[in-house]
């Protein structure tokens, strides 16, 4: 079993965030993220699929629609793994808390929808240590699929899971795919003890829940950005 | 039915040209490990043929000729590389300029541009029919990694996802002969074949020979563990096409499995 940032002698802590699009997980890591940083602690955040230089080659394969099951579950790898390796694992040693608008469950849950082995998948990510702390936003489905096809109408032919040939009605194909994530989701939720949250409340209550456990879990004064600390320290 | 032609490769060659054409027999195909998904095995009528060795152990140049044997003999024939897909092969070019990429990014990088072509290009070939000759396959890439330290247990399921081959060749030459090699090409050796990321030399030319006898060990783990044909790639470039075709005539004409 792998460990989380904490078990392995990290002196930072990751948090992460999971859910289906349209969940509010963005909006309450964001919100997390101010409140943090107003503390005057080390804060960094990092969005998956978000690399620089993946980037282009992700967006090229998306716009032509050539990636296939397992081109798409690498490419997302490949950023995860860039990012992970150039930036998480040095500021998460130099003490950061590191948030992450989702993580290695992503890609367990929508990788193993899209056919992929879940064990290759696995495999293939166990260089990445646990989360310290994730949350799991978890929406009804309707509420979720609401969200996202009230604010961008135009269904993306991967968003959607055009690719899995679920129906060739977008919309219809959205849903299928989105309920199918939701059981990865729910599958893995004890073994990766995800802290449900129940996204169908209003943001500021899911605030509050997620800025309480937060502190209760982690020592934040820990993290604080004190200039002092990165000086040597006198003798006393 | 054909049997596998008992004449020497060259005169079997001349035959085939002036008699009738191979036509391969079905293999019991699979993947070394979870393999990719939706694909039918029974569909991959084709041929996956690999050619493994370092630059300047020939292997363009044989490649070349058995593309022309095959396609003389009959054989629809397309030919694989590393680095070549449509999806990654610029990002890959750039990154690799300015050496800018963790260890497991390198992988994972090559990983799908193998898994690119793999599923856009060899298993529709094979499903075709083609005969296709994979210029590297997952080796190289494994022993380029297991030399810079990745986990072998990791290497393996990645490549899990990856076709066994009908046959590997792999060109065995030594550090030596291929530095001789690479200079009378170009002059020059490259970075990357010469190891200079490992920092195992600031000398070009030193490093060049560890990191090639560095590879050359690990290929000779790998095929204890996925059994290859090892081809003496110091012999002139005739005598190891010759063995090349009798290699590939013998896979044209068995049925495995």
């Amino acid at each position: 079993m792998t460990k989380t940032f904490a078990e392995s002698g990290f002196s930072g802590r990751l948090i992460a965030v999971e859910g289906l699009d349209g969940s509010g997980k963005s909006t309450q890591i964001y919100l997390l993220k101010r409140w943090l940083e107003t503390q005057g602690l080390k804060v960094f955040f990092s969005e998956w699929n978000s690399s620089e230089l993946v980037k282009s080659a992700t967006s090229k394969g998306k716009k032509r629609e050539l990636l296939t099951p397992s081109t798409f579950s690498l490419i997302h790898a490949t950023d995860f793994a860039d990012r992970y390796e150039r930036q998480l694992v040095p500021l998460l040693r130099a003490g950061y808390l590191v948030l992450c608008d989702r993580y290695i469950f992503t890609a367990f849950g929508r990788d193993v929808v899209r056919g992929c082995a879940p064990e290759w998948v696995r495999g293939i990510y166990n260089f990445a240590l646990l989360p310290d702390l994730t949350f799991f936003f978890k929406a009804d489905l309707a509420v979720s699929l609401q969200r996202i096809l009230d604010g961008r109408p135009q269904l993306k032919y991967f968003e959607a899971g055009m690719d899995l040939h679920l129906s060739t009605d977008p919309y219809e194909s959205f849903r299928i795919f989105q309920g199918r994530i939701l059981e990865q989701y729910l599958s893995m939720s004890t073994e990766f003890n995800f802290h449900i949250m129940d996204a169908n409340q209003p943001i500021e209550a899911q605030q509050s829940v997620v800025r309480e456990l937060v502190s209760s879990k982690l020592q934040l004064s820990h993290f604080a950005a004190d200039v002092t600390h990165a000086r040597p320290m006198l003798a006393p | 039915m054909q049997k596998p032609a008992k004449t020497s490769p060259r005169k079997a060659a001349g035959k085939s040209l002036r008699n009738r054409i191979v036509v391969p027999l079905r293999t019991a195909r699979s993947f070394f490990g979870h393999g990719v998904p939706n694909v039918d095995l029974d569909k991959l009528a084709g041929r996956l043929i690999v050619v493994e060795g370092a630059d300047g152990s020939g292997r363009s140049t044989q490649i070349s000729r058995l593309v022309s044997w095959l396609e003389t003999s009959g054989h629809a024939t397309v030919q694989v590389g590393l680095k070549r897909s449509s999806l990654v092969s610029e990002e890959l070019d750039q990154a690799k300029r300015g050496n800018i990429l963790s260890r497991s990014t390198w992988s994972l990088f090559y990983a799908t541009d193998f898994a690119d072509q793999l599923e856009n290009s060899i298993l529709p070939s094979l499903r075709a029919g083609f005969i296709v000759l994979a210029d590297r396959y997952i080796y190289t890439l494994m022993a380029r990694d297991l030399v810079r330290g990745t986990d072998m247990g990791w290497l393996k399921n990645l490549y899990g996802m990856a076709l066994v081959p009908d046959a590997v060749f792999y060109l065995s030459v030594s550090p030596e002969t291929l530095v001789q090699r690479n200079f009378a090409k170009d002059f020059a050796l490259d970075y990357w074949e010469s190891g200079m990321d490992l920092g195992l030399s600031r000398d070009m030319f030193d490093s060049f020979l560890k990191y090639q006898a560095l590879m050359a060990k690990q290929f000779q783990k790998l095929q204890s563990t996925y059994g290859f044909n090892i081809i003496d790639g110091e012999r002139s470039s005739d005598e190891i096409y010759a063995e090349l075709q009798q290699g590939i005539e013998t896979v044209l004409a068995t049925k495995a499995g």
